[in-house]
């Protein structure tokens, strides 16, 4: 069985102590769910990264969505797990219980669809993701200025991966000693998206699939590089990832989207993280329309440690709310609130 | 234009009456129910079961059965998985104004032909209509009467170690099926609800089998809301082994496009078996050989005191299958 044969490779070649971070919140989920944490050696630590969409919103975004609704009268058209995340004054989730109208969409394009059965009536498109979801949220508003949709505007919570990357490997406050690439964000942005991180920090950085035995052959391919010293930057996601990625999804994005600075929960504002609408679709710019100005609130959470978490800093078993008062039922914070959360795994299929 | 139930027709007046006697009484009607009085009076003796349920379900037509359907068996496998004979139910309707009488007559019409399949008499009813708005077409509470006859009550037998874990097929069907039309996404014949009536495999299974420790049905919360629920209530550890859960390709591939795991997608003609290891052949012979078992398998076991649910995973490791924690989607049943 090869995940046999795997893990005894693992086994035989694997020496140091080793710190690996995977920053994609998809393989956190699996890696929990499929307890591969407990076969590797003990040697082999796996950190979790800020790789889960919903975990790094900010507060003060889910605050001004709240704040639209309220003030403007915005339906508010979202995906899943961004209604339960709590920000300063509570959840969309409260804000559907008081009557607001809040839509749980699968697929963006049904948001045009909302907004062309409800002519009489102003919907906010909150778009969140990363490179991977940002494009159909971008093809969405093109069709959305074809079709001369008036009554729908557009909110970009949408991050990018790398600079995140830059930020924690430049805040230092642990050692790396491999990364396991997102293997959904490289298949629009190829391994040519990663080579300006890597050249940077020369750190060995394996892209990988998600199947349990993808990525158990990725950390062997991992702790390879790792222990032969030679730092190396591998696709071992081939199937779906391409060496320049997806380029039409990329142009796709790049029409509608520019870079600029976007504000993470737990690493603050990084430049050139973000996508913001450019100037042709002012007229969708929810920020440009109604810019309220949001407070940043003192910390209400005092305890939440959603930002060690996400750093990989701390484990979320550290943190005093963890399984107590925050639960994927009652979550204080994000990490808690996804099942890509890394608070979630550890919640939901971590040990007794 | 279409002629549909409106406020009038839950007022008590003659409109009411016309929508009981002329519509409702002429696909219920007994000779209980066709008396009208303000209860029905029938006589019984030995040791009878009482359930209840209301079903809220969005959309109301859905591939596999219907709102009308839903609300017959859904009380029925209440009564079914405890060793009750189903023998009444009592039905009650809330109607949003507006529902065309074709869709309540088809519901109607539905709901006749299950409760003739399980042989129960629906025997007391009653009928509101709320304002367009204030409902969301048409909500059905039902409530069912039982009789459990000698060896047929399983409570009190003593789950222990070694006890295996056996499930009457394929899971997560009904939740999965629901959540994808809500979504409009198109799907294949193959995609529907595993909605059925489980008298018929329950009752003549307790018959042959004292080995039968415990049964329920996996409805909102999935197989391992009700997992938990047993490891909870008596104190012990179960293990699902991963490999052997019973799921149709459909529901994968659903289940990852959605991110909705099956064991805690809802299930409508599904029961969960806790039984003597002894027991195990004769009652997997058994739902083998019935319509409603023919994709069975033994999906875990007991493995002595604890409270907790694991899962042996397809690479072997060993994790904690939690009770659900979060809304998956209101409103599947």
């Amino acid at each position: 069985m090869e995940i046999k044969e795997l893990l005894q490779k693992i086994k035989s070649i694997s020496k140091k102590e080793i710190n690996i971070m995977e920053f994609c919140g998809t393989h956190t989920h699996e890696i929990f769910r499929y307890g591969i944490r407990q076969i590797l050696p003990e040697n082999v630590h796996l950190l979790s990264g800020p790789g889960c969409p919903v975990c790094v919103t900010a507060e003060e975004d889910i605050d001004y969505i709240i704040a639209l609704s309220e003030e403007y009268n915005l339906g508010i058209i979202t995906f899943g797990d961004l209604v339960n995340v709590p920000g300063s004054l509570g959840s969309l989730n409260h804000l559907r219980a008081k009557g607001k109208e809040i839509k749980v969409i699968y697929s963006p394009l049904e948001a045009l669809n909302i907004a062309k059965e409800n002519p009489n009536k102003k919907y906010l498109l909150v778009g969140i993701g990363f490179e991977t979801t940002a494009p159909n949220l971008a093809y969405t508003l093109i069709k959305a200025k074809e079709e001369n949709i008036k009554n729908l505007y557009f909110l970009s919570l949408h991050k990018l991966t790398p600079p995140a990357m830059k930020a924690i490997l430049d805040m230092g406050e642990i050692k790396l000693d491999g990364i396991i690439g997102p293997g959904h964000v490289s298949t629009i942005i190829g391994r040519t998206g990663w080579k300006e991180v890597f050249e940077a920090y020369r750190i060995p950085f394996v892209i990988m699939g998600f199947k349990p035995e993808e990525i158990i052959r990725g950390i062997y391919h991992l702790i390879k590089i790792i222990e032969e010293g030679e730092p190396k930057l591998l696709n071992t996601y081939e199937k779906s990832v391409k060496e320049e990625g997806n380029k039409y999804a990329l142009e796709t994005m790049y029409k509608i989207f520019k870079k600029g600075p976007a504000n993470w929960r737990g690493l603050g504002v990084i430049e050139n993280s973000g996508l913001l609408l450019k100037e042709e679709f002012e007229e969708f710019d929810v920020r440009k329309i109604y810019p309220l100005k949001i407070e940043k609130k003192p910390e209400k959470n005092n305890f939440c440690r959603c930002g060690e978490v996400l750093r990989g800093v701390l484990k979320p078993t550290d943190c005093p709310l963890f399984g107590k008062a925050c639960t994927p039922e009652n979550p204080k914070g994000p990490c808690m609130v996804s099942s890509e959360g890394t608070c979630s795994a550890y919640y939901l299929y971590g040990g007794e | 234009m279409e002629d549909m139930i409106l406020l009038s027709h839950g007022s008590g007046g003659e409109s009411t009456r016309k929508l009981i006697e002329e519509e409702i009484l002429k696909y219920f009607g007994n000779e209980l129910l066709n008396e009208l009085y303000d209860s029905s009076i029938f006589e019984t003796s030995g040791r009878l079961a009482l359930t209840t349920d209301s079903f809220v379900i969005s959309p109301i037509f859905f591939n596999g059965g219907d709102i009308g359907k839903l609300s017959i068996y859904g009380t029925i496998n209440d009564l079914s998985v405890m060793g009750a004979k189903p023998l009444y139910l009592s039905v009650g309707f809330i109607i949003e104004e507006g529902l065309t009488l074709r869709e309540f007559r088809e519901i109607l019409k539905s709901m006749k032909l299950a409760s003739e399949e399980c042989g129960v008499k629906i025997i007391t009813g009653d009928t509101k209509v709320v304002e367009k708005g204030k409902g969301d077409k048409i909500f059905i509470n039902t409530s069912g009467l039982g009789i459990i006859e000698e060896g047929m009550d399983w409570r009190g037998r003593e789950i222990k170690e070694q006890d295996v874990v056996i499930i009457n097929g394929g899971i997560g069907e009904h939740g999965l099926c629901i959540m994808l039309q809500r979504l409009g996404i198109k799907t294949d014949a193959e995609v529907k609800s595993d909605l059925a009536p489980l008298n018929s495999l329950t009752l003549p299974l307790l018959k042959i089998s004292s080995g039968i420790k415990f049964m329920r049905d996996p409805t909102r919360g999935g197989v391992a809301g009700v997992l938990n629920e047993i490891a909870q209530k008596y104190n012990v550890e179960i293990e699902v082994n991963e490999e052997s859960l019973p799921i149709k390709s459909w529901v994968k591939s659903a289940s990852e496009i959605l991110g909705i795991d099956p064991l805690y997608s809802a299930n409508e003609g599904k029961v969960v078996i806790i039984a003597d290891k002894k027991e195990e052949e004769k009652i997997m012979n058994f739902l083998k050989a019935h319509p409603l078992g023919k994709d069975a398998k033994v999906i875990g076991e007991v493995k002595g005191k604890g409270r907790r649910v694991y899962l042996r995973t397809r690479i072997g490791t060993r994790r904690i299958l939690d009770p659900l924690k979060r809304d998956l989607l209101p409103r599947i049943c």
